[in-house]
Order: structure tokens, then C-alpha cells, then sequence
């Protein structure tokens, strides 16, 4: 039923199929997470990769830049109801991390983790296939510790939340393992165009 | 309580405007009356959505400003966004009887009730005091004496919303601490300091108490919450105690 005296202020058309249902563009970059923003000094940063509890590959600020990078250009969506179109990142694809250790994906679930100890679940499926990728700039600059710098994972096509700020490492795991969000009532796979924002959305 | 014993989101249900009125001039007090009640955690948040008449919908999250022992009336406090699509709406255009969309509780993360304990630190700025409130309100109705400190920045007295209510509580309660940062005035008496949020007034606020902060909840804008929780933890809040939730996405 509609709402008495509401109108609402519509997408543009030329941006209407690329806005998901329920989601207003905004051309800011909002921020959210759920605790203070951490300070990562290069020298203390480093990326694990671990199989269930066990760690296979480790990289520090140094060793991580030197692996292939790659640019894409990205519409995102917060469940907050924002979506930014045309957002612009580089970084290193999960593709060229797990190839760098000549790993294939070893399970079909991932967990991030962030060095804050947010953790945040995806489907492996999900971060390969040139999907996914460690960014490590955004617009051309490096990442502001705001928007999750040194690095964030970014995986564009879900809900922002899984694109976890801060990133430590990726975890395979065996089951779909819950994280921090996924754990406290927001969906396990938040594909923004079905509308999985919380656990009980198709 | 646990995770798991957090109550259910709802699906979609409908609620009525009960009551309407400015707290301040930028902020507006809305009070949702709901049959049956929606039983929730202090510091939550619920999802609203506007139908217009092609179909087209609008949805906003706002965090409960009244205490979880009245389910049947939520309260929240909507600051106007100039720019804004739904905040406009509820400052010009809803009255007492509309109906309004709602979903929720949600926010697993962003909550506080008696069992937790304290001492504990509640900053906030601007409609950011809402999930505050909530804890604040909540505290008061179960006769809680945890040490508690609530520091509310805002340009002058009179945009501070609830300002005569906290100081009521206040004063009938000698473990809970209230203190006013004002940007654009000098202090009105001793529960004001002239200034913003940083570590001294943390430390002020906190003064009495018998160990540092157990919780410690941050909520405003994006740029308040950083130097708020900042100042918390240079204030002497441990590191891990801070919890932050931001407005503006």
C-alpha cells in the first residue's frame, strides 16, 4: 500500500538497471564498521592464506606488492541502501593470490578476516574468476584507512559487508562458516538483487 | 543473552504514527505505535519504507531511541537531511495516524542491556544519541546503578536532543554521568563544557569510577565517531572496548 503524501526521488533511467531493488545512488563514499578505525603501519602488515586452521602462504606489504596487479571498474551496493556506480579499484585478483602458490581453490567456502577481528563468509565461486580481488587503491590512491587501507578484500557483485576492510587473510573452510554480520542476523550470501539483506530473505 | 537468543527480524508489518514533534530544530521525534509490540535489544535499529503510488519504495534504517520495555511504542529521532528522500518526508509531510512500513529489530553487534555491565561510556552527537537514548532509558527502567557516562556533542543546548530528560535522570541518579559538549556556546552550568569530545572530557566524565570503561559505545556521523572513539581510547577506554555504529550510509 502506498504511503500517504510520499513520492519518492527516482534513479535516473540511464541508471535504473544498474541499481539494485531498494538501493538509492549516492556519489559520496559513506563509511561504515563496527568498531574504531584500526592504524596498520605497513611494516606491521601481512597476508595469511590458511587452509581450515592450517597456514599455507604468508606475505608481507612488500612481498604482496610484488604480485601481479590488476584495475576494474565496479558498481557497489551497501545494505544500507546506498549503491555507488563506476567505483574504480587495484589490487591484487584472488585469482594471482592463490596462483602465486600454485594453489587451486581448495574448498568452497572462504572466510575473511580483518585485523580488527571482523570476520565475513563468501563462496569461494565467488572470489575467483577474476570476481574478487585484495585492493589496495581506490580512484588512483592508496586506500584510506577509512575505506579499509593498506588493503580490503573487494568482492563487488555482494553486499558491501563482505568486502571486508582491513583484510588479514583469506581462510578456506570446509562448511559455510557464519561471520561477524552473518552471525548477528545479516544474510549468508547478500547477493544485492535478490534483496539478501538479513538471514530470513530467499 | 546470547547470539542466538537475539530476537527474529520481522518481515514486513505495518506501524502507526502515534505522536510527531521537533526535539530540535533539525531533529523530529517520531513515535511508532505497534500491535503486536516489537521486542528488541537497546542500541538496535529498524528498516522503514515508503511506498509511492507507481510502487516505487524508499527504505532507511533508524536506530530506536526508546527503551526496550515499551515494544508497543518505538521512538525515533529523525534529523533532517537536507538532501535527503525519507528524512524530508517525516519532517514535512507524515502526521499522527499514517502508516509506515517497518522491519527489524536489527543490529546484533551495536547492543547493550543491564546483564553486560559496565562501567560504561556512551558518546554521541546529533540524531547519533538515539541508540544511546535507548540504553540510557533502559538502564533507568530496570533500576540499574552501573556506572554510566554519556557525553553528547552538539553546536548549542537547544539542538541537543533530550537535554531536559537526561538531565532529569541525571539528577536522580548519581551514577550516571551527563555531559554536554557545545560547539558554539559556553558551558550553561556544570553538566555543559564548552568544546568538543576529546580525551579531557572523557577523562572528566569518567573520573569516579572504579576501573576504566567495559563498553563503550560510539554513534554519529562518520567524522565524530573517529575522533569520538579516538578520544575514548586516549581517554583510557582499553582497546577492544569501543564499539562504533556510523550515520551517513
Amino acid at each position: 500500500m502506498a504511503t500517504r503524501g510520499f513520492t519518492g526521488r527516482r534513479t535516473p533511467d540511464d541508471h535504473a538497471a544498474r541499481t539494485p531493488p531498494g538501493q538509492a545512488l549516492t556519489t559520496d563514499f559513506p563509511v561504515l564498521s563496527a568498531g574504531p578505525t584500526p592504524k596498520i603501519a605497513l611494516a606491521d602488515w601481512s597476508f595469511t592464506l590458511k587452509v581450515g586452521p592450517r597456514p599455507v602462504a604468508k606475505w608481507s606489504w612488500e612481498e604482496f606488492s610484488a604480485l601481479p596487479r590488476t584495475s576494474y571498474v565496479r558498481d557497489i551496493h551497501c545494505v544500507t541502501t546506498w549503491s555507488k556506480l563506476d567505483t574504480a579499484w587495484e589490487g591484487v585478483l584472488i585469482d594471482d593470490v592463490l596462483a602465486a602458490v600454485g594453489l587451486a581453490p581448495p574448498t568452497g567456502f572462504t572466510l575473511a578476516h580483518g585485523f580488527d577481528g571482523y570476520t565475513t563468509n563468501v563462496p569461494t565461486a565467488d572470489l575467483v574468476g577474476g570476481k574478487a580481488m585484495i585492493a589496495t587503491a581506490y580512484d588512483g590512491a592508496p586506500l584510506t584507512p577509512d575505506h579499509g587501507g593498506p588493503a580490503r578484500l573487494l568482492v563487488p557483485h555482494l553486499y558491501f559487508w563482505k568486502s571486508a576492510k582491513w583484510v588479514s587473510g583469506l581462510q578456506f573452510t570446509e562448511r559455510d562458516e557464519a561471520g561477524f554480520w552473518e552471525l548477528r542476523g545479516y544474510h549468508m550470501y547478500g547477493d544485492p538483487w535478490r534483496e539478501q539483506r538479513y538471514d530470513d530473505d530467499a | 543473552m546470547s547470539l542466538a537468543d537475539a530476537p527474529r527480524i520481522s518481515g514486513w508489518r505495518s506501524a502507526t504514527i502515534v505522536e510527531a514533534a521537533p526535539l530540535t530544530p533539525r531533529v523530529k521525534r517520531v513515535v511508532l505505535g505497534l500491535d503486536p509490540p516489537l521486542r528488541f535489544r537497546a542500541g538496535q535499529h529498524v528498516d522503514l519504507r515508503l511506498t509511492a503510488p507507481d510502487g516505487y519504495q524508499a527504505r532507511r534504517s533508524y536506530s530506536i531511541a526508546s527503551g526496550p520495555e515499551t515494544p508497543d511504542r518505538l521512538e525515533l529521532a529523525i534529523e533532517k537531511l537536507d538532501d535527503g528522500e525519507v528524512s524530508p518526508f517525516f519532517h514535512e509531510v507524515a502526521e499522527v495516524g499514517d502508516a509506515i512500513d517497518l522491519r527489524g529489530p536489527i543490529g546484533g553487534h551495536f547492543v547493550w542491556s543491564v546483564e553486560d555491565g559496565g562501567p560504561l561510556l556512551l558518546i554521541g552527537a546529533g540524531s547519533g544519541v538515539a541508540p544511546l537514548m535507548s540504553m540510557v532509558r533502559h538502564r533507568a527502567a530496570r533500576g540499574d546503578r552501573t556506572p554510566a557516562a554519556l557525553l553528547l556533542g552538539a553546536r548549542t543546548a537547544a539542538e541537543a536532543p533530550y537535554r531536559e530528560e537526561l538531565l532529569a535522570l541525571a539528577a536522580a541518579d548519581p551514577s550516571l554521568g551527563i555531559l554536554f559538549l557545545l560547539s558554539r556556546e559556553s558551558a550553561h552550568g556544570p553538566f555543559d563544557r564548552a568544546g568538543r569530545v576529546d580525551a579531557a572530557s572523557v577523562r572528566a566524565a569518567t573520573a569516579g569510577w572504579p576501573g576504566p570503561a567495559r563498553h563503550v559505545f560510539v554513534c554519529g556521523s562518520n567524522a565524530f565517531v573517529n575522533a569520538a572513539a579516538e578520544a575514548a581510547l586516549s581517554g583510557g577506554a582499553p582497546p577492544g572496548s569501543v564499539r562504533t555504529e556510523r550515520y551517513g550510509g
